[in-house]
């Protein structure tokens, strides 16, 4: 019973937070979709044409490159933020580019790890789509490129499902946000690095529940919020 | 010049021969019809004709040009698939596809999907998804949009199997019609044998990955010399 009453306190807590529009919790919650989405579209950038590219298929090692990505899916992401700490560290070779214990460095790791999210998904959809709608594009005129972009059309709902799912994956990250970005947050200044994951690590830690669950609810609306409109989008396509 | 010359065509899957030494000339504004049953290398010497598919062995002359490379007559023939497959977009998109990939003016694509609408009869069908349509109206659209992109050569696979007679008489007008009044070649691969009768110049006989038979069709039909192509139009030949 005391730990229902404790968590129910939490959660009331919590809703007032969100409520009366706590600025602590909407600057991490705000800075979160800042970070993530950066991620995302810096993915998105490499991880479409290769996705499109492995899902059309044709060529030699396509399916040692595929089963490259999508092991690469489940890679832990404390690794990936220990390689990526060495290279960003001011003594490593990507230190001169400041980027350690940034927004933008945290951005940057999450999109190595949402890469193989999005280039694996998006080569199923492509995929998925009909051998012979690629085959049409050509036979009505269409060059290569152009009937690429009309797979690529076709299979968009599958796209969009993998950005989306890159984004939920790179906003939900714990290790990498804390390992690249540091939890750094000081009143009035440009470099703060915390993030709605790392902030609940460290509230949970600290015992104030109360903004911790706060954020929790935050985080898992940011993700129903953007499936739901995802979903709605792609009902409108068909 | 003839149009077309095929010299020796041989297609070869692993170990599968589905073209076996084809030779065959196709006069340019005829339609040839191209007979066979199930299995018979039909779609497969389409596929070539096409250049979605490049033939193991021998020479494909179009219009004196040798052709060896996939896709390079993809500007001059178009294809309509057995099966209608339709982009995931209106009927006027589907048929204005070709039109917008050559870059036309607006003017010259709405004309051309009119043309297009008008000749499947589906006016008032524009703006339906493509996808939700039936099978014989997606044919009827497929065939539409390989009409708009004005072809020099229109291969069609098929195009009335599976669909019912009232969709099946549309497109067989709409065949016709491009076949006299455009300055299209049409070759069509069917085994409804009254189809072949009704609309082709010529008639070629495929069986078993070789042409056995081809002529006039009066004389293919009313006079044919190979015993296969007998028993195929008297309807004993089964395989």
């Amino acid at each position: 019973m005391k730990t229902v009453s404790f968590f129910g306190e939490g959660v009331t807590e919590a809703l007032h937070l969100i409520v009366t529009g706590d600025p602590v919790v909407f600057t991490i919650a705000l800075r979160s979709i800042y970070v993530s989405g950066i991620a995302t579209l810096l993915a998105s950038l490499w991880s479409i044409p290769v996705g499109v590219h492995l899902g059309l298929g044709g060529f030699r090692g396509v399916n040692f490159l595929r089963n490259l990505f999508s092991s690469l899916i489940g890679m832990p992401t404390v690794v990936l933020g220990l390689i990526m700490y060495l290279l960003l560290t001011p003594k490593g070779p990507l230190g001169p580019l400041n980027l350690i214990y940034t927004p933008l460095g945290i951005s940057l790791a999450q999109s190595l790890l949402i890469t193989p999210i999005i280039i694996t998904f998006t080569a199923s959809s492509i995929e998925s789509v009909e051998n012979d709608i690629r085959e049409l594009a050509i036979t009505l005129g269409a060059s290569k490129f152009k009937s690429a972009i009309t797979v690529l059309k076709e299979g968009i709902n599958g796209v969009i499902l993998s950005i989306v799912s890159g984004f939920n994956r790179a906003i939900a990250e714990l290790g990498l946000a804390l390992i690249i970005g540091g939890n750094i947050m000081v009143e009035n200044s440009g470099l703060n690095t915390r993030v709605l994951t790392t902030a609940i690590n460290m509230y949970t830690v600290r015992g104030e529940f109360n903004i911790a669950i706060a954020l929790g609810i935050i985080l898992l609306l940011i993700v129903l919020i953007i499936n739901a409109l995802t979903n709605t989008f792609r009902r409108e396509k068909l | 010049m003839t149009f077309i010359e095929l010299n020796n065509i041989t297609k070869k899957f692993d170990f599968f021969k589905a073209l076996k030494s084809i030779s065959l000339e196709i006069e340019k504004d005829k339609l040839l019809g191209l007979i066979g049953h199930n299995g018979s290398g039909k779609t497969t010497l389409l596929r070539i004709l096409a250049t979605l598919s490049v033939p193991s062995q021998g020479e494909y002359l179009y219009k004196g040009e040798k052709i060896g490379n996939l896709y390079q007559l993809k500007d001059q023939t178009t294809l309509v698939f057995q099966k209608a497959k339709m982009f995931n977009r209106s009927v006027k998109k589907n048929i204005s596809y070709g039109l917008r990939t050559k870059n036309l003016p607006k003017s010259k694509i709405e004309k051309g999907v009119e043309e297009g609408l008008e000749l499947i009869k589906m006016q008032d069908q524009a703006e339906k998804n493509a996808k939700k349509i039936s099978g014989g109206e997606k044919q009827r659209v497929a065939l539409a949009r390989a009409f708009a992109t004005n072809p020099e050569l229109l291969l069609l696979d098929e195009p009335t199997s599976n669909i019912d007679p009232g969709n099946a008489k549309i497109i067989e007008d709409a065949i016709k019609k491009i076949s006299d009044e455009k300055d299209t070649t049409v070759i069509l691969a069917t085994h409804t044998l009254f189809q072949t009768k009704r609309l082709s110049d010529r008639t070629a006989h495929l069986y078993d990955g070789k042409i056995v038979e081809e002529g006039k069709t009066e004389k293919v039909f009313e006079n044919p010399k190979n015993e296969k192509t007998k028993k195929f139009i008297s309807g004993k030949l089964i395989t």
